[in-house]
């Protein structure tokens, strides 16, 4: 087998490894080291997909990141990817791709009908043509855009890959492995500092692999080897490849992503395929080199039109001939380096070259070697639909404004070179000050805000000599400063060839009666005259112009197209480049896929999972668990078939006739103390808190400054100076923060320490009329009567031999303890009162069915509390003090707290007893008023009460206070019921609260 | 991801870190008489401005401690940083 473009030998893939893949279904073979491109180009694949807005015919434009046409569909492993770049993508053993932007197939694509209807498709064409009728959007335009739009389509399923993220520090962090990256990143690691050196191609080197120099009497290939291998064994060194820096952040923190897997069949196991790295970095060297920008002509996005760049690099690393009959069209001396490659493998190129007369060492080599060079000549076009198969070329004037006759000269391919244009991404990125630089036609970094400094063609210096010399003296100046270590370093012999100066030129006239399509941006299909177009209709900012043309969007982000976009507007507008100025560059420099960036926090491990101490238990004994917070807590105890509504009535209905236990773990707390901890909770809450005795304890509300309720909990006096604070489950991080807010900024002169003791006590509330019975069988030695522990009162106990502290406070409303022990002994302390308890028929209880108790007991908690209601909607002022000040009391004066019709907790029943009323319902007067219908209030909380057998929620609501007995509507469109309601007291079971006192 | 010297523990990245607003806000006494503007002008009003701001940081993930930043808004380059207590000059 050979293959119809590939070369009996040379490139530096393994031509002893044969690889085979399917493209479009069909199957081929390419060698190890190829890329999708490579191997497609080297069998003779041209046409690879279509463009986006006129389905043109798209085959191959660069060889790497810069690439606008060849995005592709992967699938690998039974995954899919879209939007991956052929020219990067290297290729495995049973790789497949498939081309997008196409419908039925590449070669016949319905939607290229746009390509002749496309004077309806000019620049912003989204704009005009998408707006009117407006009824035509969800049907027609939406569905239109959409298709058109997607360059390729994300997979549905679950990712199975795993992708990982890495902090690392360093002290130079160095970008791109050519010349001048090597060079720094070796002088700076001589000197002992940690260096991290990122290529984003698999082979390292850069320019160096593929251009004619020597570097102190090696080839630049074999010098860059060399440098490789050293770095390498150096254990300051990291050296890395297929991992590319995308983003420059604030305070010299970059982001680079490392393509572990991508290149291999399947994803190792252990392995990421993704690996996200966020390095802090004391200098970056910005060794990003440059990318080749084409001159524009018409039809230039025929396939086989390529950068002359690209054309060189497929033949020097893969072996490739991009066509066997090339011309090059170059406004510099870099095609005639492309043109010199493909003669010394028997191939004939012709060279068209816009300058008169030019005269360099590379071009007398050109000639030297019999290539045939015309002066003075352009590409007017390029002839062929799916493959170049003739240009039409002439001479241009010396003013380049007036083309010769036309002659039409045969060839496959023409290799575009319009010079150099810097890679300034990341110096950008950084904040650094851009400046144009006329010699280059281009920008280069100017003002470093951050620790960056750019080297070599990313600079603008384009000779090897200079680039190695700065690049040296870079990496050892910057690592000196660091390290304090110089070891010097002889700078090698450079031989080069000396070139030429380029010429301006970067755009062909049109010629005389021909209309030919002339594109800036290949991804988006923007041509010159849509540019033209959009200044025309009064777009000046060049931010304006990208987005009304999209020129320089989408996946490529207008690598090869921004300067000449530029160049177009500097010429219209009859300004110079820096003043027209560049649109701004964001990270991602590249398509960093959303696996990657998310890493590891997906499902199960978006956020950490906690257990209480009593997990074990609960599962064994078939809880059914619910996400409180970061806590897994029992939402009720399965028992046989039961569901959830059945099992939650079971085990409320038992604590209001026996005695439940519920795990209250998970409810944060906080020790506060020091001598002025009473003064601290009598500012931090609404009620007073200096009289609380040793042994006591007081529940307690807190307010925001602004009067909002923040948080609710009881806090009980340990000891002299020792209060014990519990806040809500979700609330307990925030509390502390604000309780450390105060003491350190508001009233350092406070002498309390806080700190969070959630994770150090277990705790069970045993609830029901049968739990003293319990308590006292826990506690034969303690006094747990009415007037030993009497509610609110607080003792410590001996749990058979193991330490408890024992509260009597109460959130069912039954007469209810809870005890806590150290985390450790959590277990054996459940698993004695379940024993003990047996006698009295106490169950375990969930959370479905702790709220169902405080629900009809009219107790407020995180629904009530949500972020938008002061004391008195939760009937709350009576805790609220009149004499002393307090957090956010201030605020509570303010008119709309104290308006007589102030929204307040109300509790609702359904008229028929039998519907329960969806959380979230609207209360409204009338379920026929017309929309919007005015609301009243809204439904907090829904239960079943156990006490009366019939549904029962809370609700706020406007002027609830004068509402009791009226009846109203509850309305929840998401669920389409109206529920005919009546308002009635939120205190539903035990109004006086006489059970906790029991 | 800014990088916020503690003056408590060190060079830190941001993702240790709470915000916690503008630092030049004092609370007003308690116990004490207080305009209506005043109050908001405490609770609600806030300068946003562009350029070096006074802020307050908490370093959650750390010591705990609430620290002053002194930062600019529109290129996030930090100047000094201080303990709670510490005077700005
Ligand atoms: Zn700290």
């Amino acid at each position: 087998m050979t293959q119809a473009f590939r070369i009996e030998n040379g490139g530096l893939i393994n031509r002893e490894k044969k690889i085979s893949f399917k493209f479009n279904n069909k199957s081929y073979f390419g060698y190890e080291g190829d890329t999708l491109a490579s191997a497609l180009i080297a069998n003779g694949v041209h046409l690879v997909g279509r463009s986006f807005k006129y389905h043109r015919p798209r085959g191959f434009f660069g060889a790497g990141v810069d690439e606008p046409y060849a995005v592709v569909q992967l699938y690998r492993n039974g995954e899919t990817e879209p939007n991956i770049k052929a020219t990067e993508q290297e290729l495995f053993e049973g790789l497949e791709a498939k081309s997008v932007n196409c419908w039925p197939n590449v070669n016949f694509d319905i939607g290229a009908i746009n390509n002749f209807l496309k004077i309806f498709l000019p620049a912003g064409f989204y704009y005009k043509t998408f707006m009117w009728p407006k009824s035509f959007w969800y049907k027609i335009y939406e569905p239109f855009i959409r298709k058109a739009a997607g360059l390729g389509v994300a997979s549905t399923k679950h990712d199975n890959e795993r992708y990982e993220h890495k902090y690392e520090y360093c002290d130079l962090l160095i970008a791109g492995s050519g010349p001048s990256g090597l060079a720094g990143a070796y002088a700076a690691a001589k000197n002992g500092a940690r260096v991290i050196l990122a290529e984003d191609k698999p082979r390292f080197g850069g320019s160096l692999l593929t251009s004619d120099v020597n570097i102190g009497n090696q080839s630049g290939k074999d010098w860059a080897e060399g440098i490789i291998a050293e770095l390498k064994t150096m254990p300051n060194v990291v050296v890395k490849n297929r991992s590319q820096i995308f983003g420059y952040y604030d305070h010299n923190m970059l982001v680079m992503s490392e393509k572990v897997s991508d290149h291999l069949p399947a994803t190792k196991k252990y392995h990421p395929n993704k690996r996200l790295w966020y390095i802090r970095a004391k200098e970056v060297l910005i060794s990003s080199g440059s990318i080749e920008r084409p001159i524009v002509f018409g039809n230039n996005d025929t396939p086989g039109v390529m950068l002359s760049s690209a054309a060189k690099e497929y033949l020097k690393v893969y072996g490739v001939l991009v066509g066997r009959k090339p011309l090059v069209f170059t406004n510099n001396d870099s095609g005639y380096e492309t043109a010199i490659e493909f003669k010394k493998h028997g191939v004939d190129p012709v060279v068209l070259d816009t300058r008169k007369n030019p005269v360099s060492e590379i071009i007398d080599e050109a000639k030297n070697l019999g290539i045939n060079i015309k002066n003075s000549y352009v590409v007017v076009a390029a002839q062929g639909y799916k493959k170049v198969k003739s240009a039409d070329i002439a001479s241009i004037s010396e003013d380049k404004k007036q083309l010769g006759e036309i002659e039409n000269l045969q060839c496959d391919c023409i290799c575009v070179s319009g010079f150099w244009t810097p890679t300034i991404h990341l110096a950008s990125q950084s904040g650094n000050k851009t400046k144009f630089k006329d010699e280059i036609d281009a920008f280069v970094p100017g003002v470093s805000k951050q620790n960056e400094t750019s080297l070599g063609a990313a600079n603008g210096v384009f000779t090897l000599d200079e680039t190695l010399k700065t690049s040296f003296k870079a990496g050892s100046e910057l690592s000196k400063k660091l390290t304090e270590k110089d070891n010097e370093i002889a700078i090698p012999n450079v031989v080069e060839k000396k070139s030429s100066q380029h010429d301006k030129f970067w755009c062909v006239p049109l010629p005389k009666g021909k209309n030919y399509k002339r594109f800036l941006d290949f991804q988006n299909d923007v041509a010159v005259s849509d540019v033209e177009i959009a200044l025309r209709e009064g777009y000046r900012s060049i931010e304006h112009v990208k987005r009304y043309t999209t020129l320089g969007m989408a996946t490529d982000q207008g690598k090869t197209s921004n300067l000449n976009g530029l160049q177009l507007v500097s010429e219209i507008e009859n300004k110079v480049v820096p003043a027209v100025g560049h649109t701004t560059f964001r990270p991602p420099y590249t398509p960093v896929s959303i696996g990657a960036i998310v890493g590891r926090e997906v499902g199960k491990h978006s956020k950490p999972t906690r257990k209480s101490p009593m997990h074990e238990w609960h599962e064994k004994n078939n809880a059914v668990f619910v996400d409180a917070g970061v806590w897994l807590r029992p939402r009720y105890y399965k028992k046989g078939n039961e569901n959830l509504f059945e099992a939650s009535k079971r085990e409320a209905k038992n604590v209001r006739t026996n005695v439940g236990v519920c795990d209250v773990t998970t409810l944060g707390k906080i020790d506060v103390k020091g001598p002025d901890a009473a003064e601290l909770l009598n500012r931090v809450y609404t009620n007073a808190w200096l009289k609380l005795p040793v042994g006591k304890a007081r529940y307690g509300v807190m307010l925001r400054e602004d009067g909002i309720v923040m948080d609710d909990g009881t806090t009980t006096r340990i000891s002299e100076n020792h209060y014990h604070m519990t806040t809500t489950t979700a609330q307990a991080a925030n509390v502390l923060s604000h309780l450390e807010y105060y003491l350190q900024l508001v009233w350092p002169e406070l002498n309390v320490n806080v700190v969070s003791t959630t994770e150090q006590w277990a705790g069970a509330a045993i609830a029901g009329p049968k739990s003293r019975d319990l308590l006292q069988k826990l506690f034969p030695n303690s006094d747990v009567s009415n007037e030993g522990l009497p509610f609110m009162g607080y003792i410590e106990g001996d749990l058979f031999g193991v330490k408890a502290r024992i509260f009597r406070i109460s959130f069912s409303g039954e007469l209810a303890y809870e005890v806590n022990v150290e985390s450790d002994y959590g277990n054996f302390m459940w698993e004695k009162i379940i024993k003990v308890g047996e006698e009295f028929n106490i169950q375990p209880y969930g959370t479905e069915a702790l709220s169902t108790l405080r629900i009809e007991m009219g107790h407020v908690a995180g629904s009530e509390l949500d972020g938008r209601t002061i004391p008195y909607d939760n009937a709350l002022e009576g805790l609220v003090s009149k004499k002393k000040d307090f957090i956010g009391k201030r605020s509570l004066q303010r008119s709309a707290f104290t308006a007589e019709d102030r929204q307040r907790i109300v509790g609702v029943v359904p008229l028929d007893k039998q519907t329960s009323i969806p959380e979230g319902s609207h209360l409204v007067k009338d379920d026929k008023a017309q929309l919007p219908n005015p609301k009243l209030g809204h439904i907090s909380a829904s239960c079943w009460s156990v006490e009366y057998n019939n549904p029962f929620s809370l609700a706020i609501l406007k002027d609830g206070k004068n509402m009791i007995g009226q009846k109203l509507f509850a309305m929840s469109p998401l669920k389409n019921k109206v529920i005919p309601v009546e308002i009635v007291s939120s205190h539903y079971v035990d109004p006086k609260g006489e059970r906790v006192r029991s | 991801m800014l990088y916020i010297n503690c003056p408590h523990c060190g060079m830190r990245s941001q993702n240790e870190f709470s915000y916690g607003g503008d630092a030049s806000v004092k609370r007003p006494q308690l116990n004490k008489e207080i305009s209506d503007k005043d109050w908001d002008d405490f609770v609600y009003n806030r300068k946003s401005l562009r350029g070096k701001h006074l802020e307050l940081w908490q370093h959650i993930s750390g010591c705990r401690q609430w620290i002053k930043v002194e930062r600019d808004t529109a290129t996030h380059e930090i100047f000094r940083t201080f303990k709670a207590d510490e005077e700005v000059a």
